[in-house]
């Protein structure tokens, strides 16, 4: 008996007698012989409950979570503080064992959940709209850039070398397969190279990528950028760090066409990398050029407001082949706890999580500073980073570990320029003790 | 009483606050003197300021106008909406799990690398392929990464003219989708009378720029695919390669494996077949497994093992299509996953795929008393009902999926195969009891009559939902897509 299937032996021989069979095996007779599996399979034996529990246990042990560890490390991955009540929200089996919502009337949860957060996606960004999340920030950004093609008809994507090595890659295995061309633009001091961007920006140019703070944490500076995409009309698509917008000039203000970025850091654990959520906002003007699942508000005969999934149109249910894009599955749940972030936080909240983080970060470069660590850009940054370790980092965050803390990012496995390189990440979670230690540990390391 | 149907940026009161941080100690630090004005936002932006009390009840309140599996029967076809168990949930939410950053040092991770490493061969096992990568985010992603090793593996062999993908008439929306996604175009052929391919129409569509052909099996009919071993045999020899799309594989687990039957390249969701929850529409996690000859393209990285029986992020994949993603894949969905087979093992996975057919061809046998079946015989783990036949009631398949809401009950998946007019698609899964499935056919029986004697109660469903059915046309026309009263910034 497993407790997840509720059929007794006489309810089988019921169903069985129902249906003039004799046994079970008779419901897979339409199989061909040659393609019926003639064994078991090679799996464990089934398990209790705490026989699971026993085993998961026995595998978390073999971890160190950041809850053994002082974490000092983001690039991309973020320690931020997770209130109680998202939890509790997520927890709630009406929402996450809810289907994606195609029954209006009985899933007006979900769908005025999807309404609320593209509401705040839309504010936080200052873009004029949202759509229900994408799969993570690397792909949230390659759709972006496809969006990009077909909106302006053009084939070549400019990306900066700022912009997180991992997207960019994303981003060159999508346009391999989908024929967009992809042209890096270099980095100077730390930042996008406008000069070398003026002689690549052209007619043929759909888009530039830009994500601020970007890698090394440093604050882009998006006006240049801005203007030159829009002169040859391109467009403007920027990859944000939305725990940033608190303090930053949104997006929207920027003169952003598509924002896209990574939206784990609102609510959802670290959890290795997934499940986390990509958001895209965009301008009206490219709004049936969305990808992915969009609620709208409407109402019903007897004009009671309700929300409904919209522009399907776009969608490949519908238009198959002729699809904006593939996504079907989202990230609703993940999404459910960014706005259930965004919403206890409040526009306070975000902005005194983005102050305590920029003031920490700040503090903590500055011992750095002071121990013979030196700040490879003098550029403004936000939460994270870089400096220039005085032997191998790998070496320092050796040391580091041994005393418990989990040191920064060695950069240098993608800039081989940086080879001492270390990016630091330091949240609003992080006390003044901790950050005491950080620097304690980094003077025995050096 | 109180009125929760509000948006929060309606209730939101300016000096209300639901957090608290703790005391900032480096006031001193003044954010303007690190960043230039220009970079800094003036107004804050436009967020609700609500109290904790306000958020727990809106989202409360919110969470009881949805259906949900824990509510009850939810037979929609093709998303095996089965029960999602309670201890996968514990398992993800571990601290060992949910708190480690992707970039950790592996030696402080081998707990979660030996997860991944032991998900795969599970994975591996179920659908007899050589490997499998767990990064997809979901199915489409899955079809997705698939695609792109088949078109990869065509190219490493300078086979530059398969530029097609063959996908029948009843194939998922986004198995086009993804094809073009790719750069495929996309040929489409018909499905014969019995529900499966057909092959005639399979041969022609045939040549040596077939790159592949994409199949469900058991199909979107709930079928299986009696010409299997003859599809695959004809497009291997046109030198095609075998997709596999998994929706289905709830009906197949330790019955019939995709690398038994042919295919070359399978995804399967995780979401469906192993009981991780649909999220209201996400995360999932769509694992992609492939033959030998697949395996130098999957994306990077791949979970190896060391001689010292310790596991490794694999980078050096000099054919690998490369990153689809960032990170490992949805590793909190694939914890659930392993924790469901672990609970399951080999004679459980069995017994699922057993019930769930049981259950389906138990519906199948009292309902088409009362709907049109169009192929009666015996089915996987859904079929397929075109509506109730009675084209002269003026009774359409959404009335009757509608008057089911007053039931109780979820509707089924509606006009979907295509090829299906009227389609009513029914997945029961292993998780209905008896019971269950007796009231949901005594619930169909009582529509089919009323749909007789009183159709306007039909066509009017339905009555007792949070909303009446909504005015779709005017949602498209006149997009309202955020709250008006924090439109833009403030």
């Amino acid at each position: 008996m497993f407790p997840y299937i509720p059929h007794t032996e006489e309810d089988i021989k019921f169903m069985l007698e129902t249906l003039g069979m004799k046994d079970l095996e008779e419901l897979f007779a339409d199989i061909p012989k040659e393609v019926r599996m003639n064994r078991e399979l090679d799996l464990d034996a089934p398990k209790s409950e705490l026989e699971v529990q026993r085993l998961m246990k026995s595998l978390t042990d073999k971890n160190t979570s950041t809850d053994e560890m002082i974490c000092f490390l983001g690039a991309g991955a973020y320690d931020h503080y997770i209130p109680s009540v998202v939890k509790h929200v997520t927890g709630r089996g009406e929402f996450y064992t809810a289907y994606t919502p195609y029954q209006a009337e009985i899933s007006q949860g979900t769908l005025q959940v999807i309404f609320e957060f593209q509401t705040m996606i839309a504010n936080l960004t200052g873009m004029d709209l949202s759509n229900a999340s994408m799969y993570d920030g690397s792909t949230a950004t390659a759709e972006a850039a496809a969006m990009a093609a077909d909106a302006t008809r053009r084939k070549e994507i400019l990306i900066s070398e700022t912009v997180h090595p991992e997207t960019r890659e994303v981003l060159d295995t999508y346009a391999h397969f989908n024929g967009l061309q992809i042209k890096t633009v270099p980095m100077a001091d730390g930042v996008t190279d406008v000069e070398q961007l003026k002689g690549m920006v052209s007619k043929e140019t759909a888009g530039v990528i830009i994500q601020t703070p970007n890698f090394f944490g440093i604050i882009e500076e998006v006006e240049e950028v801005e203007k030159l995409i829009h002169e040859v009309k391109g467009l403007l698509i920027m990859n944000v760090d939305p725990m940033s917008l608190g303090i930053l000039k949104s997006p929207g203000e920027l003169g952003a066409d598509i924002v896209v970025g990574e939206g784990h850091a609102m609510g959802n654990p670290m959890s290795y990398g997934g499940p986390y959520l990509g958001f895209m906002a965009a301008t009206t003007k490219l709004m049936r050029k969305m990808p992915g699942r969009i609620a709208g508000q409407t109402t019903d005969h007897d004009g009671n407001v309700g929300y409904v999934l919209t522009l399907q149109t776009r969608e490949q249910h519908i238009r198959r082949e002729k699809a904006t894009s593939n996504i079907c599955s989202n990230q609703a749940l993940n999404a459910l706890a960014a706005l259930v972030y965004m919403s206890i936080l409040g526009k306070k909240g975000m902005k005194a999580v983005a102050e305590q983080s920029y003031r920490k970060a700040h503090h903590t470069m500055e011992k750095l500073e002071a121990i013979g660590y030196k700040k490879v850009y003098d550029k403004p940054f936000f939460k994270e980073f870089l400096v220039e370790a005085p032997k191998d980092p790998a070496d320092i965050n050796k040391t580091l570990l041994e005393q418990g803390i989990l040191g920064g990012y060695e950069v240098g496995k993608h800039y081989p320029d940086l080879k001492n390189g270390l990016l630091f990440c330091v949240t609003e979670k992080r006390t003044l003790d901790e950050i005491d230690l950080l620097v304690k540990g980094l003077e025995v390391a050096k | 009483m109180n009125n929760y149907n509000k948006l929060l940026c309606d209730i939101s009161k300016p000096g209300r606050t639901g957090y608290r941080l703790p005391p900032d100690e480096l006031e001193n630090i003044a954010v303007e003197d690190g960043i230039p004005a220009g970079m800094l936002r003036k107004d804050e932006p436009a967020l609700p300021e609500v109290n904790e009390v306000d958020v727990i009840r809106h989202f409360l309140n919110l969470s009881q106008k949805n259906f949900a599996i824990d509510k009850g029967f939810y037979p929609l076809g093709s998303c095996t909406m089965k029960y999602n168990p309670k201890i996968n949930e514990d398992m993800a939410a571990l601290p060992g799990f949910a708190n480690l950053h992707p970039y950790q040092p592996e030696h402080t991770a081998q707990g979660a690398l030996e997860l991944l490493f032991e998900l795969e061969e599970m994975l591996v096992e179920i659908t007899g392929m050589e490997r499998v990568t767990l990064q997809p985010a979901a199915g489409a992603h899955g079809e997705m990464t698939g695609l792109m090793i088949m078109k990869a593996y065509h190219e490493s062999r300078d086979d530059h003219k398969r530029t097609k993908i063959i996908v029948p008439d009843s194939a998922h929306g986004t198995n086009p989708a993804s094809a073009q996604v790719v750069g495929f175009d996309v040929v489409e052929i018909k499905s014969n009378k019995d529900g499966d391919v057909d092959l005639e129409s399979l041969k022609a569509a045939l040549s040596d720029e077939v790159a592949g052909l994409m199949l469900t099996n058991p199909s979107t009919l709930g079928l299986y695919e009696q010409n299997i071993v003859e599809v695959a045999k004809l497009v291997h020899e046109a030198g095609g390669l075998l997709y596999y799309d998994g929706a289905n594989a709830n009906a197949i687990l330790g019955i019939s494996r995709p690398g038994d039957m042919g295919f070359d390249v399978v995804h399967l969701n995780l979401h469906k077949t192993m009981t991780t929850p649909h999220g209201g529409g996400g995360p999932g996690s769509g694992p992609v497994g492939v033959k030998k000859h697949l395996v130098p393209f999957l994306p990077k990285p791949m979970i190896d093992k060391k001689e010292d029986n310790t596991y490794y992020l694999n980078y050096d994949l000099p054919q690998s299509i490369g990153r689809i993603r960032a990170f490992y894949g949805n590793f909190g969905i694939n914890v659930r996953a392993y924790t469901y087979m672990k609970t399951m093992g080999a004679e459980g996975l069995k017994k699922v795929s057993q019930m769930a057919v049981l259950n389906a061809n138990y519906l199948m046998h009292h309902l088409k008393n009362f709907y049109r079946l169009p192929i009666d015989r015996v089915c996987k783990h859904e079929f397929v009902l075109a509506g109730l036949g009675k084209s002269e009631l003026h009774v359409s398949t959404m009335d009757v999926a509608k008057r089911l809401l007053d039931y109780g009950f979820h509707p089924p998946t509606v006009y979907f195969p295509l090829i299906v007019p009227e389609a009513l698609m029914i997945e029961p899964t292993e998780t209905e009891s008896l019971e269950t499935l007796d009231s949901f056919i005594e619930a169909m029986a009582a529509i089919a009559k009323e749909a007789e004697e009183n159709p306007e109660m039909l066509k009017s469903a339905p009555h007792v939902t949070p909303v009446g059915r909504l005015d779709e046309v005017k949602a498209a026309r006149n997009p309202v897509l955020k709250c008006a009263s924090m439109g833009g910034e403030n």
